[in-house]
């Protein structure tokens, strides 16, 4: 059978609204999203960070930009980002070597990394506040 | 389990490698950049800039931003491939996206040899 054949005969059930994303999908997207979050953020970070070093005046500018509270709010999320990422990651590196392949430690260890990577942030959140 | 032969080129096989060993040296410095941070008296300028001086820390600091620029690499190209069809389109943000990563890696060497 023709390639265009087999494309015409399979079902497609892509309404994004519509699917219910399992935890481990879920988590999955979310790393997509962190990730591409965080490269769209990567000048305002790194603007942060050269000026942090760069002087005693450009370190001064920076105490002021991340006491701003609207600063404060995208580098919240900006935190939960990293740390979904990182757990996310250390998930899936794991599954790389066959570790908890099996679906129900799956769905645990989905669980785990949106919970521990919360609860992270807001500890760390905190602290920096 | 499938026991597949890799032949060709390989390029897909390095970047998915790489992906993961620069994801894993994050992670060790992220571990490494946690236990400084909160181990300084107080955070000011003088302790902060000291922080990253140290020649270990400065090599694992620029290690990092490598590493993270290389994974970057690999993520937001995969993410250009399953998303944008048009071919211009996916070349040009390639080599923005490319170019930018470049910039980023001199920008952040310089913060740091410059301590």
């Amino acid at each position: 059978m023709s390639e265009v054949a087999l494309k015409k005969r399979r079902p497609k059930h892509l309404q994004l609204t519509e699917i219910r994303l399992p935890l481990p999908g879920f988590v999955s997207i979310l790393h997509r999203i962190s990730g591409a979050g965080l490269f769209l953020m990567l000048p305002f970070l790194l603007y942060l960070f050269t000026s942090s070093l760069w002087s005693e005046e450009s370190f001064a500018q920076y105490k002021a930009v991340v006491s701003n509270p609207f600063s404060k709010l995208i580098l919240f999320g900006l935190l939960w980002a990293y740390l979904h990422h990182f757990c996310a990651g250390i998930r899936f590196l794991l599954l790389d070597v066959h570790v908890g392949l099996d679906l129900p430690s799956a769905r645990k260890s989905a669980g785990a990394v949106l919970v521990v990577s919360l609860l992270l942030t807001v500890l760390i959140g905190v602290k920096l506040w | 389990m499938v026991d597949r032969i890799v032949v060709g080129a390989h390029y897909g096989l390095k970047d998915w490698l790489g992906q993961r060993i620069t994801a894993c040296v994050m992670a060790l410095y992220t571990v490494l950049f946690a236990v400084q941070a909160l181990g300084l008296p107080e955070m000011n300028y003088a302790n902060w800039r000291a922080m990253f001086a140290g020649g270990f820390m400065r090599f694992a600091t620029f290690l990092f931003f490598a590493c993270l620029f290389y994974h970057v690499w690999v993520g937001i190209r995969d993410i250009y491939m399953d998303y944008v069809k048009p071919a211009g389109i996916r070349l040009a943000l390639h080599a923005v996206t490319a170019l930018l990563l470049i910039g980023y890696l001199g920008w952040a060497a310089q913060a740091l040899w410059r301590l």
